[in-house]
């Protein structure tokens, strides 16, 4: 499947779990940010793709859990090298560059792009 | 006390499907309130109450029914909340006497939660022979499995969502023994 394909599908699923518009649905639109995702939509979006692409998603896949909370990872509201090593790790689709800039705390929503999310879906239809 | 917005469940097939009943009743005090008459400052009636179900309560009976299916299929062990109206239309009011048959279809289910389809039909009382149903909602909704979607927040130990009242309305059903 193409990447504007897959772009396509993953932008109907979240015009549908987030009752957003298609033309705010761009690759570098913020799931979290600019859509206005909040963490229990995941769970529909991630259901969503599912049913679109035909894969199966464990949790955490898409955006690794526990990162806010794990002393190791987060010190002085800012996200550890130990953290974005295991972002990077964990969450190979997503582009941690904008965080490596500016690691505060705020700035690990931002890094969760429509982008992201396409290349997450990728990933997995090639696996 | 747990407010209880099905009668009975008519039909379980575990992990996939299940069909409860409500009967909607004039002795329920919602439906006074739900609206209530207008008057006018001489007492005059501006419109008369209009009894009708709230479609937040019928959303509520839809939760009970696909909440009910999802807890099944972990045998109750998982506290199971609902995290989202995805969509929710229904096309006729509710009146005193109807029956509403609510019928919740699994469409996805994973260790962290389930995906609901939710079909409202509803009859209406008949002086002889059986009510017929038609279709008059549908209803999509997100379930959370909640000790797995809140990473860092500890809840209680025991199962608070599916407490006595469920049990009760299982065990009338023939659900739980």
């Amino acid at each position: 499947m193409q990447r504007d394909e897959i772009f396509e599908k993953v932008r109907d699923v979240l015009v549908e779990a987030l009752a957003v518009d298609e033309d705010e649905v761009t690759p570098e639109a913020t799931i979290f940010g600019d859509l206005g995702a909040e963490s229990i939509d995941m769970l529909d979006i991630g259901f969503q793709l599912e049913q679109a692409f035909g894969f199966k998603i464990e949790q955490g896949e898409m955006f690794p859990e526990g990162v806010t909370s794990d002393p190791d990872m987060v010190q002085d509201g800012k996200v550890t090298e130990a953290g974005l090593t295991m972002l990077r790790e964990r969450a190979p689709h997503i582009n941690t560059a904008a965080l490596e800039a500016d690691p505060r705390l705020e700035k690990v929503r931002e890094i969760f792009t429509v982008d992201a999310l396409v290349s997450f879906v990728e990933r997995k239809l090639a696996a | 006390m747990r407010w209880m917005w099905i009668d009975r469940v008519v039909e379980l097939v575990p992990r996939e499907r299940l069909v409860a009943v409500k009967h909607v009743s004039l002795a329920e005090e919602h439906l006074h309130d739900h609206f209530p008459a207008v008057a006018a400052d001489d007492g005059s009636i501006l419109r008369p109450a209009m009894p009708v179900m709230p479609m937040s309560l019928i959303v509520e009976g839809m939760a009970q029914t696909g909440g009910i299916l999802v807890g099944h299929a972990e045998d109750f062990r998982e506290k199971v909340i609902l995290a989202k109206v995805s969509k929710a239309t229904l096309e006729q009011d509710a009146l005193p006497g109807c029956t509403l048959r609510y019928t919740a279809v699994i469409k996805s289910f994973s260790e962290m939660g389930a995906s609901i389809l939710g079909t409202i039909e509803m009859a209406e009382p008949e002086a002889n022979g059986s009510p017929s149903f038609e279709t008059v909602g549908s209803i999509e909704l997100i379930f959370s499995h909640l000790d797995r979607n809140m990473a860092g927040v500890a809840y209680p130990e025991h199962n608070f969502v599916f407490g006595e009242g469920f049990k009760t309305l299982l065990r009338t059903s023939g659900v739980l023994s």
